[in-house]
């Protein structure tokens, strides 16, 4: 294990500079997600339009690790079908909890990148919290009140 | 940068305190940790085990583990003798009048959750207070909170200021008529505030209302005196203070367990019992209820002679010295800013990094061995009150070096780099 394979210059860039962290004002749904061991805490803002995620982004505080995959996330996922965001959903499931040599990471694109977490079994919660909280907005067409706190 | 470590080398003095002979005393340092020797400053979560008490639990598994109070039998009597031993060793520790005293306990938290549930609920009514502090672990908030939905007490919190003190002169104003009970922290987990645990008791005493001491994070550092600080109960656990997991004690003056209802029912705490009702057991027998964890406790016992073998003012002088050390050496790295800087602190140094996220300065310094805590440390309130998600955590014991300070802050340079 070496700490390069977990921070990753696509990560250390999407902490720095995260992609679609603001607010989605005609929002289809908003959900919270909280991780209580490590405080991490997002809100994902999900426009649907049809069956077409037409806009994501997502707002909190984390570590490096779950705002970078936050925002992988809302990149990868825009002009993406519902369908689509489930798949791979299962897909990142899968690349940060099973270990896989023959797998193809060329559809995974930039989200590739966050598979050195699997290494860190303390941080696999990090990178997933954003796409279990996107989960709960696709299922749930609901806007949550958010804490402001 | 040289020259300043120097000066700071001989403007600390040391005391003489032999951690490398102590810290032989440790198995568990013999190992390497991501190939680097092991730097263990997470000693307010749990410490690690002297080799006396790691053979004191083997011993009792291997040469005469039995049940306790009921075997006529040669192992049986061996049993009882060594785990009412460690009850004895236990009460001379911290100075308890009587072994009627000392309950043997899971925990610091079961120990408060035991005085809620059976004091507490037994006395309190709707309306009652009691008073916490900002700075109180969960485990002496939310048995509190069990208690008032279930009573309808009231919680008074005692704020603290930014050092992390008790806001000066908050407390006293917080007394009413129907203040119950005071239960706060001796020291801070998240900051290592040391409390004026004495002068509170005085104060609260002068109207009347016992205090109750959460002291998981002083009895391994520092001499705690219980008849001395007059406290009416005092919790603690014995992993925090070199000894195994699954035990603690809860310290209660005699006069107040007396009056209490047992906690738990069971074998061990009754003396009869008929379907028609049953008659409890004496003290401290009454608030042990079930096959005790015995051989924890005699590993406790264990843990409490290699402690007095050293000598805790031995030990709290030399923590004091590292700690000094510590935070000096924390301050010259950019970008960090101790959280926690009370004027009496103990070996607690919690802190965060400009905008590097704990979790990653966890992960990070792991990698080079050492470790620490990151996270709210089960004090969310403390967090709260910084306007932050978290701190990084290391926390001292007698066992740690001024090199295992040095190899953190050369850890830190590491977390830098990455983030640069």
């Amino acid at each position: 294990m070496d700490l390069e394979n977990l921070y990753r210059d696509v990560i250390v860039d999407h902490n720095r500079s995260p992609r679609n962290f603001r607010k989605i004002a005609d929002a289809t749904s908003v959900q919270e997600g909280f991780n209580p061991l490590c405080g991490d805490k997002l809100t994902v803002y999900l426009k649907l339009d049809g069956d077409r995620i037409s806009d994501l982004s997502f707002e909190g505080s984390g570590c490096a690790i779950s705002v970078a995959s936050a925002s992988l996330m809302s990149e990868a996922l825009k002009g993406k079908t519902v369908v689509q965001a489930e798949q791979l959903f299962e897909k990142m499931h899968a690349l940060l909890t099973i270990e896989d040599q023959s797998r193809d990471l060329e559809p995974l694109g930039k989200l590739a990148a966050l598979s050195g977490v699997r290494e860190y079994p303390s941080r696999v919660k990090c990178a997933t919290l954003c796409w279990h909280t996107l989960k709960n907005a696709l299922e749930h067409p609901e806007i949550q009140p958010v804490s402001t706190e | 940068m040289n020259a300043r470590h120097d000066s700071l080398h001989k403007s600390v003095a040391m005391p003489a305190f032999d951690v490398l002979r102590w810290r032989r005393d440790f198995p568990i340092f013999k190992q390497m940790a991501h190939g680097k020797p092991l730097v263990y400053l997470d000693n307010a979560a749990t410490s690690q085990k002297p080799q006396a008490v790691i053979n004191a639990v083997a011993d009792y598994y291997e040469r005469y583990n039995s049940n306790v109070h009921r075997g006529v039998h040669h192992l049986s009597e061996l049993a009882t003798a060594a785990y009412e031993g460690a009850r004895e060793k236990l009460r001379r520790f911290i100075n308890a009048g009587s072994l009627k005293e000392i309950i043997f306990v899971r925990g610091t938290t079961e120990a408060i959750n035991l005085v809620a549930q059976s004091y507490g609920r037994s006395r309190f009514q709707a309306g009652d207070e009691i008073m916490l502090s900002e700075m109180e672990h969960h485990s002496n908030i939310v048995p509190w909170q069990l208690l008032r939905e279930q009573t309808g007490v009231v919680l008074k919190i005692i704020p603290i200021n930014d050092a992390g003190d008790l806001q000066p002169g908050a407390y006293e104003k917080l007394f009413s008529p129907r203040t119950r009970l005071v239960a706060v922290t001796h020291i801070s987990n998240a900051l290592g505030t040391i409390n004026p645990v004495k002068a509170m008791i005085a104060h609260a005493h002068q109207q009347r209302v016992p205090v109750l001491l959460d002291g998981a994070q002083a009895v391994p550092h520092l001499p705690v005196d219980v008849s001395d600080l007059d406290c009416d109960f005092y919790a603690f656990s014995s992993h925090k203070m070199f000894g195994p997991t699954g035990i603690g004690v809860l310290y209660a003056k005699e006069k107040l367990l007396a009056d209490m209802p047992p906690y738990q029912g069971g074998g061990e705490m009754i003396r009869t019992v008929r379907f028609s009702g049953s008659t409890w057991n004496e003290l401290p027998h009454k608030f042990e209820a079930g096959t005790p964890d015995i051989a924890g406790a005699i590993g406790l016992g264990a843990a409490v002679d290699y402690l007095e073998n050293i000598g805790m003012a031995s030990i709290r002088d030399y923590e004091h010295s590292l700690l000094e050390y510590g935070t000096q050496r924390l301050q010259t790295v950019a970008g960090v800013k101790l959280v926690g800087t009370a004027r009496h602190k103990a070996g607690v140094l919690s802190f965060v990094m400009d905008d590097i996220h704990p979790h990653d300065i966890g992960t990070i310094v792991d990698q080079q061995g050492v470790a620490i805590r990151t996270g709210h440390h089960c004090a969310m309130p403390v967090m709260e009150h910084f306007h932050i998600p978290a701190t990084a955590r290391a926390s001292l014991a007698f066992y740690n070096t001024r090199e295992d300070i040095d190899a953190l802050v050369q850890a830190l340079g590491k977390a830098r780099e990455v983030f640069r």
